[in-house]
């Protein structure tokens, strides 16, 4: 008696256990088309995960495809770079989205991927310095300093050099940085990396990186908020967020040496001069980058947002229902850009971007 | 073997009632808890075996957190976990126990309903809301009211020097201890209501003031459960991840002023899972949560160890 309810017991539990434990996903498939053959239209969704960034844009993207399509569904999870990376690499979802280019190793593990920018991010230094609301200037090696904390006060020569007509306080500067991990923190080591030799040896470029001073925050509003309640403070946020809300940010020195505002505009004019370098969409993008890039008005802190889809599609309706969403994302959808505030793809951006979208297959046969 | 098994099932087709039915399923629930704790325990620990093959040891010593050079060591995070627990324990332990025993010995018997509620109700107010309340009120309150007449009179200790810019380690201590208090009080109160009332009653009879009593009958009495209430609040404490995540600072310098920003382990987990995509980085997270479960059970433990210690000490030495 005793025996046999302990026997059941067990059954039961070892019927959890495995249940558990098989996580093995028995077919890569992912519970995305419904398909209904009684009617005339098949409806199809399709499935996307990733960066946090560029979310807003995509649920606009989704809402307007869906009213030139009533049958097809676009469902975007802003789980995170990372959980859009590790879901494509898996293939639970349709498409992935990443605000940095995948790096060699992760390139190397998702072969057939094909990397698409969708959008254009920048990123701002803001600040918070009672009574100059506007229009500090500073250079690349100027806030790396201040992000070491080589550079502790407001009244730095440095600072004040760069700016004749602004009398700065005698404050300390309290550093604000991001505390998770994020595409914008990326973005800015990228580019501080890039601009400062000592920054790229004592801290290097990643969405978390080891920061040698300062206080995190979670997310844009947890940075905006540090700033907001630190006077003398310095951060760095993502250019729609600080726009949005109204934060002081400062013009960054470039690279033809003149000190831009970021604006929609001059990040575009950044990326059209970076896009010659890039490579095909299927080769790794690992190295692109479009900090500090060339001509006179281009703002030095952006990036490309990146769609992740794979070459090979392994259902025709689908995968040619994705290659035209693809299509219509770079071309129609960058109309809806800047009322979001991202930066509509440049011309010559968008002419690699199809020549990507071509590289995407059924079989062999190309499926646009 | 064979027959055994037949009869086995013999026996119990003939004797299937409601009871064995009852007996199995709840048998079956309690089996699953242990069951799922068994797996997290596995998942964690097979999850996290390439940072502790590379690291080994030396993850538990270094202060070195570099995602980008991927180089990972939790002394920080460790250090900050138990500095803002103990912290929050330090604030919250008299305040709860001087709730507690208010609401049980001296309140009117009007207030004790309503207030007792309003503190149980505190504890079920989700942890985001108090960290923006935090970030909004809290810290600048701290560092414009609090922090000043610290470093103007305690100055001399390590502790209170440096900047405070509102987001530190005291700041998370304060809130931990503000969402402890609700659990450790309610559990204090509940412990203090079973001390019998011929407790009371004869220390009141030998001339006992109210808070001779208190502290003579009543206190003595109840304190292994108001030690396990208080674990039950470090435990929640040493969890305890949006609040502090919030307004702690999030930074990885291990600094012996209160003032300075510091982090938690699990506050780096929340803050840096979502976009850790190296291996290891991932990894040495999760290693990180392994070692608070580790860290939580072994609290547990000692609670445990110290509570049937205190027990044997009381009866050994009244009886």
């Amino acid at each position: 008696m005793n025996r046999l309810k302990i026997l059941i017991i067990f059954i039961l539990a070892g019927v959890l256990l495995a249940g558990c434990v098989n996580k093995q996903p028995t077919e890569v498939q992912p519970p995305t088309t419904t398909v209904q053959p009684t009617t005339a239209l098949q409806i199809v969704t399709l499935n996307g995960a990733g960066a946090t960034f560029p979310y807003p844009l995509l649920s606009k993207w989704s809402s307007e495809y869906n009213k030139i399509k009533p049958n097809i569904q676009i469902n975007y999870q802003s789980v995170g770079s990372g959980a859009g990376i590790k879901q494509i690499t898996e293939k639970t979802v349709d498409f992935g989205a990443s605000d940095a280019p995948l790096t060699e190793n992760e390139f190397a593990n998702l072969s057939g991927i094909l990397q698409i920018p969708e959008s254009i991010g920048a990123v701002v230094v803001a600040y918070n310095l009672p009574g100059i609301e506007k229009g500090v200037n500073l250079s690349g090696d100027v806030v790396a300093n201040i992000f070491l904390g080589k550079i502790t006060k407001w009244n730095d020569p440095k600072i004040v050099s760069l700016n004749p007509g602004i009398k700065f306080p005698e404050k300390d500067i309290i550093v604000a940085e991001r505390s998770d991990g994020s595409g914008t923190t990326f973005v800015f080591t990228d580019y501080l990396s890039t601009v400062s030799p000592d920054w790229k040896s004592k801290v290097g470029k990643g969405k978390s990186v080891s920061w040698p001073v300062g206080l995190g925050g979670k997310g844009n509003e947890g940075v905006a908020g540090l700033l907001s309640q630190n006077p003398y403070s310095i951060g760095y946020i993502e250019l729609a967020y600080a726009k949005l809300q109204n934060i002081s940010y400062a013009y960054i020195k470039n690279k033809a040496g003149n000190f831009i505002e970021p604006t929609l505009e001059t990040t575009a004019s950044a990326a059209a001069g970076a896009v010659p370098t890039l490579p095909a969409g299927d080769a790794s993008w690992s190295s692109v980058s479009i900090v500090d890039a060339a001509g006179d008005n281009s703002y030095p802190i952006g990036s490309f947002t990146y769609f992740l889809v794979y070459k090979d599609q392994t259902d025709q309706t689908k995968g040619k229902i994705l290659a035209e969403y693809l299509w219509w994302a770079v071309h129609d959808g960058q109309k809806y850009s800047s009322d979001l505030l991202y930066v509509p793809l440049p011309n010559n951006d968008i002419s690699l971007n199809e020549k990507t979208i071509r590289l995407m297959n059924y079989n062999g046969q190309p499926l646009i | 073997m064979d027959r055994e098994h037949l009869s086995f099932f013999r026996i119990s087709r003939s004797k299937i009632s409601g009871d064995f039915i009852f007996e199995v399923v709840v048998g079956f629930f309690a089996l699953s808890i242990l069951i799922l704790a068994f797996l997290l325990f596995r998942e964690l620990f097979v999850e996290s075996g390439l940072s502790r093959n590379i690291f080994g040891l030396g993850f538990l010593t270094s202060s070195t957190w570099d995602p980008v050079k991927e180089v990972f060591g939790a002394l920080p995070f460790i250090f900050g976990t138990l500095v803002s627990s103990f912290l929050a324990l330090l604030i919250a332990v008299p305040f709860s126990l001087g709730i507690a025993i208010y609401l049980s010995e001296l309140a009117p018997e009007k207030l004790r309903t309503p207030l007792s509620f309003i503190i149980e109700l505190l504890a079920s107010i989700p942890s985001v809301i108090i960290g923006l309340w935090g970030i909004f009120i809290l810290a600048p309150f701290i560092r414009d009211y609090l922090a000043p007449p610290l470093s103007t009179y305690l100055g001399f200790l390590p502790l209170f020097q440096g900047p405070m810019y509102g987001p530190s380690m005291l700041t998370g201590g304060v809130i931990l201890a503000i969402m402890i208090i609700p659990i450790t009080s309610s559990v204090s109160r509940e412990v203090i209501m079973t001390v019998p009332t011929h407790q009371r009653e004869a220390a009141l009879a030998l001339g006992a003031t109210g808070w001779e009593t208190t502290q003579i009958a009543v206190l003595p009495y109840a304190r292994s459960g108001i030690f396990g209430a208080v674990i039950l609040g470090f435990g929640r404490a040493i969890g305890e991840t949006m609040a502090v995540t919030m307004v702690i600072g999030n930074s990885q310098k291990i600094s012996e002023s209160l003032f300075s920003p510091s982090n938690t382990m699990a506050s780096v987990i929340a803050n840096q899972f979502s976009e850790a995509t190296s291996n290891l980085h991932v990894s040495s997270l999760i290693e990180i949560g392994f070692l608070l479960l580790m860290i939580s059970i072994i609290i547990n433990i000692a609670a445990r160890i110290l509570v049937w210690k205190l027990l044997r000490v009381e009866s050994g030495g009244r009886a």
